[in-house]
């Protein structure tokens, strides 16, 4: 008997072990690193506005995400007479079930976790893990129309409507910028994605390493779309019609409260933090040092990952303090004329200048 | 041991939740169970080894097609009462069409036996060294370009014919020109008139209110 059990173990115990404990770690600091994420949102938004910002639970307000928490927590679910009580129950679970799952694949960091046998910094290196991302943050639309079909009330069912139609739209021109980034790699997994961003423009300009070769340069229009589908996809202002108060009172959310609320508010969060990851992967490098100094090298990886992710969370807070909320026609507009056409166009032209000049991978 | 386990885990769910597309009273409910298909059918995909036609199902299928088919059925204004009475005046078509199912994949399996068990699946993946997302792009761009590029046409023919089929153009609706607005600037936006001082009415149209 306890042969079987060492052999099983041998065989499939310590990786299934390692990476149950990896998935736990990467959640825990993940939802740890959200928690302050939400507070730098609101301090940035005050801090445009010329105001404070919360600043009463702990100091200078750091706490305030778990009070939120617990606030959440503990009130009374509220589940209205004309819902369909599974479906409405199942889809804030949906959101922050599938916001975590594209964690899985992203990777914070090259090699081995401390130098561990089973560490890793990535929980599945796997070889599809770009479309991998794709297929999971297609997925986060469910949740929300989900919720808005089983709410059986009209302000959530026209913030599901327009969320399906939005969402879908802005879909497609990522994948074309995704596809301009897969030309220049030559593969789908994202560790390749990062590490083909150490030679590039600023190598043939004499500054190998360096923040020059990343992809924001060489694909700078690509860049600004991403960012704007990005804002978009996750329903982030100026693109937050999903749930835009002045005319949904809060979209698919207005049936929503207590945890099921809690759940909706961390699943848009995750799916925030997930594309700000993604354009560091894809665009700023992952966990390559911006300079190629010795003390520049000698910090982390994780910790310039970290650092970029926070930066282009700063971008998104900004956007949110400071662009007015577009008209729903014009967000159609945008997507379906100007950066679909724009993201094909790019497509052709990186896969021809490849093409023609040699370069491709 | 473990892919065997997953194996079954993935085809009872799919087939539980593909038999619940049909039993589901609520047509929304179907949509979801058929979600719930494609989701164990992209898991039997990884289990096949091919793990790009699973990613692809799941963008595709999960991520495009079934939003719009849900958004059309939420849209639908169903009474479920008329739908069961349906039920029994459907019921010998759908019987027949299952039925031919069933007897090709009898006729299938007894003619061919079954070929491929979760075990044997592994082993005819493809060889070392190219992922089977190069090895699906090398075939479908060298052997079968010509195949792909025709259903990339019907595609095409397919959007084209939808945009035709419901693209109205309505009278009488002010569009948004960006463009014009744009390059509207102080010198068309702005009309500098000279006013005689005392000499000027204020237009009826544009007098202020009387306070009430």
């Amino acid at each position: 008997m306890l042969e079987a059990i060492t052999t099983f173990m041998n065989a499939y115990g310590w990786n299934l072990l390692a990476t149950i404990f990896f998935s736990l770690l990467m959640l825990v600091g993940l939802l740890l690193i959200i928690a302050y994420l939400l507070l730098m949102d609101r301090k940035v938004w005050a801090a445009v506005q010329m105001r404070r910002g919360p600043n009463v639970v702990g100091p200078f307000g750091l706490f305030q995400s778990f009070a939120d928490l617990l606030k959440f927590v503990f009130k009374e679910p509220v589940i209205p007479a004309g819902a369909d009580k599974t479906v409405f129950l199942l889809a804030p679970l949906a959101t922050s079930v599938f916001a975590l799952a594209s964690w899985a694949v992203i990777p914070v960091n090259e090699g081995s976790f401390f130098g561990l046998a089973e560490g890793r910094w990535v929980i599945s290196d796997m070889n599809v893990g770009v479309l991998y991302l794709l297929a999971i943050s297609s997925l986060g639309v469910y949740g929300i129309i989900m919720g808005g079909w089983a709410s059986n009330s009209k302000y959530p069912f026209m913030g599901a409507l327009r969320s399906a139609a939005q969402m879908v739209s802005y879909e497609v021109s990522i994948g074309f910028v995704i596809i301009c980034v897969l030309l220049l790699v030559g593969s789908l997994n994202l560790t390749d994605i990062v590490n083909a961003q150490k030679t590039g423009v600023g190598t043939s300009l004499g500054l190998p390493n360096s923040l020059l070769d990343w992809y924001w340069l060489a694909l700078f229009p690509m860049f600004v779309i991403f960012f704007v589908s990005a804002l978009a996809e996750t329903n982030r202002p100026p693109f937050d019609l999903v749930e835009a108060e002045s005319e949904l009172v809060a979209g698919f959310m207005v049936e929503y409260g207590s945890t099921p609320y809690l759940l909706y508010m961390l699943g848009e969060y995750v799916a925030i933090t997930t594309m700000c990851a993604m354009t560091t992967i894809f665009f700023l490098g992952g966990w390559l040092p911006p300079l190629d100094v010795w003390w520049l090298n000698w910090v982390p990886g994780i910790i310039w990952f970290l650092f970029k992710v926070v930066f282009v969370f700063f971008l998104f807070a900004m956007a949110k303090a400071m662009v007015p909320r577009y008209r729903y026609d014009q967000l159609m507009r945008l997507g379906w004329k100007v950066f679909l056409p724009l993201s094909l166009l790019a497509v052709v032209a990186t896969a021809s200048w490849l093409h023609f000049t040699g370069g491709a991978p | 041991m473990t892919t065997a386990f997953f194996f079954y885990l993935f085809a009872i769910l799919a087939v539980a939740s593909g038999a619940m597309v049909v039993f589901a009273k609520n047509p929304v409910h179907a949509v979801l169970f058929l979600i719930l298909t494609f989701f164990n059918a992209a898991g039997l995909f990884v289990l096949l080894g091919a793990e790009f036609l699973a990613m692809l199902l799941v963008v595709v299928y999960v991520g495009a097609v079934a939003v719009l088919f849900l958004f059309v059925v939420m849209m639908l204004d169903v009474d479920f009462a008329e739908l069961k009475a349906g039920l029994i005046k459907n019921a010998p078509v759908g019987l027949l069409v299952g039925g031919v199912v069933l007897a090709e994949l009898v006729a299938l399996v007894a003619f061919h036996g079954i070929t491929v068990s979760p075990g044997r699946a592994a082993a005819v993946a493809t060889p070392e060294g190219v992922t089977n997302t190069q090895a699906i792009g090398q075939l479908l761009y060298t052997k079968y370009v010509y195949f792909f590029q025709g259903a990339g046409m019907v595609l095409l023919v397919a959007m084209i014919g939808a945009i035709v089929l419901t693209l109205r153009h309505r009278e009488n609706v002010k569009r948004q020109s960006v463009a014009a607005q744009v390059a509207r600037g102080p010198a068309t936006g702005v009309e500098v008139v000279k006013v005689p001082s005392g000499g000027f009415d204020i237009p009826p149209a544009t007098k202020p209110e009387a306070a009430e």
